[in-house]
């Protein structure tokens, strides 16, 4: 699973951390998106998925 | 010739927790729909969900008054009118489009990440716990939005901005006035003055002696010159606004919606499960879907939704509450079902200008549903259902009062 996300797009909604907390994060100092895992295993994959649908900014895109 | 349907968010009272009948009628004839609206104009209005993503989500579509963003009341565009004027959104950025929108945004996004949210958790659950024990002790019935769904979120944005919890009367007061879609321009312009000047106080008190907390934050900015100290109360009056009268509004609903149904409010009242009632406080933002009435966009460009060319030019109305009771996405959606994952709803909103506080919305409700139900398992209306004042005349649906009884 290949997963790229978007920085500049993204609106620091917390959204993908709900969905996948161990894949993403929030900077400290402004909310936007950090990937703490590029390729989770595949067992993660909807979850991932998942955090891609509801980013609201399209900030997320999932490889798999 | 055919007529234009008038555009009309009144819920029926017969089932004050669905949508309004009309939204349902335009639902019924596609995603996207012309409506008129009272000065005579007309919007599209978008009640599919995936056309309403679709349209929040394009870059080509607007959130600023100037550019012609159709305006629900008179009293609105009187308001639009003169801060056009002033050449001033009043209620700041989440009425600008990026890049200003971004930069303003991310000034104030690191107080509402997950992490920080969630250590402000055991203090939200305190003060649940405490409103929750002065209702047991007081008379009843009680009303539970005075009593709890009010002053809970009321405390906790409080503590988070830094702003005195004992002014609360003052800025709830104004904050209505602000909300109710019938209140008079002048009025609404007094009660926007009033909440600015007061955060604008703040604002020269924390540049004197700082905090930790969010408008100290802003107050750095202010001083490197990143920020007007203008600016600066704006943002403090949207999220002292935009923190107490929505959640408020959940906690009523939702406590409402869970006593009408015993069997949905005892899986939530028997669970323990973190996830079950994250995803239970989920299906309650989808059934209920308080921020009802539409979000305004305008084209800024020829665009394409379901089809359908939108011109640049005219206005758009995306509607929540529909998109949120589709049922391609959300199979028998007039069902509260808090078992279903319904993380796909809008309630916050969708694109850039999605709701900011969710996640700090998200925990407050997760912590206020459950110590409800679990420290007062007798918790019962007492009242009919046609007695209860819906919020007919709001932006945010809701209600005045709820009585309650144990
Ligand atoms: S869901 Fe999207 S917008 Fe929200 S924090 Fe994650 S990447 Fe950013």
């Amino acid at each position: 699973m290949k997963i790229i996300i978007d920085q500049d797009k993204c609106v620091a909604s917390g959204q993908c951390v709900m969905a996948a907390d161990d894949v993403f994060d929030q900077r400290d100092e402004d909310g936007v998106v950090v990937l703490l895992n590029d390729d989770p295993s595949p067992g993660r994959l909807a979850d991932v998925r998942q955090a891609s649908l509801v980013c609201p900014a399209l900030a997320i895109t999932v490889e798999a | 010739m055919t007529t234009i349907p008038e555009y009309d968010i009144a819920r029926s009272a017969r089932c004050p927790l669905d949508p309004a009948p009309a939204m349902r009628a335009r639902q019924e004839e596609g995603p996207l729909t012309r409506v008129r609206l009272w000065d005579g104009g007309t919007a599209w209005l978008v009640t599919g969900h995936a056309e309403h993503r679709a349209v929040l989500g394009h870059p080509e579509v607007s959130v600023e008054p100037a550019r012609g963003l159709p305006r629900l009341s008179p009293a609105e565009a009187a308001g639009m009118d003169s801060m056009a004027k002033e050449g001033s959104s009043g209620l700041g950025f989440i009425m600008m489009d990026d890049p200003e929108h971004a930069r303003l945004r991310r000034m104030v996004t690191s107080a509402f990440t997950v992490k920080r949210v969630e250590a402000m958790r055991p203090a939200t659950q305190e003060i649940a716990d405490e409103l929750i024990d002065r209702l047991l002790a007081g008379p009843k019935p009680a009303d539970l939005v005075e009593a709890f769904a009010l002053p809970l979120p009321s405390l906790v944005i409080s503590n988070l901005l830094g702003v005195p919890y004992d002014d609360h009367e003052f800025f709830q007061a104004n904050s209505r006035t602000i909300i109710n879609r019938n209140s008079a321009p002048a009025e609404r312009g007094q009660a926007q003055r009033r909440l600015a000047e007061y955060l604008d106080g703040l604002i020269g008190e924390k540049l004197a002696k700082p905090g930790d907390d969010l408008l100290s934050g802003l107050v750095e900015r202010v001083k490197a010159g990143e920020l007007s100290r203008q600016e600066a109360a704006r943002m403090g009056v949207l999220m002292l606004f935009a923190g107490h009268e929505t959640t408020a509004n959940m906690i009523t609903l939702g406590t409402l919606a869970l006593l009408r149904d015993p069997a949905q409010l005892a899986l939530l009242r028997e669970s323990d499960d973190p996830k079950l009632i994250a995803s239970a406080v989920e299906e309650l933002l989808r059934y209920l879907t308080i921020t009802h009435g539409g979000l305004r966009r305008v084209a800024l460009a020829d665009i394409e939704i379901a089809g359908q060319v939108i011109r640049a030019g005219e206005g758009i109305i995306t509607v929540n509450e529909t998109a949120n009771r589709d049922p391609s996405v959300f199979p028998d959606p007039d069902r509260l079902d808090l078992r279903r994952n319904p993380r796909l709803h809008v309630t916050f909103g969708y694109g850039v200008h999605q709701c900011l506080g969710q996640p700090l919305a998200r925990m407050e409700l997760q912590v206020a549903y459950p110590a409800l139900l679990r420290r007062i398992p007798t918790l019962a209306l007492a009242t009919e259902l046609e007695q209860i004042p819906f919020k007919h005349d709001g932006f945010v649906y809701g209600a005045y009062e709820l009585p309650v009884t144990w």
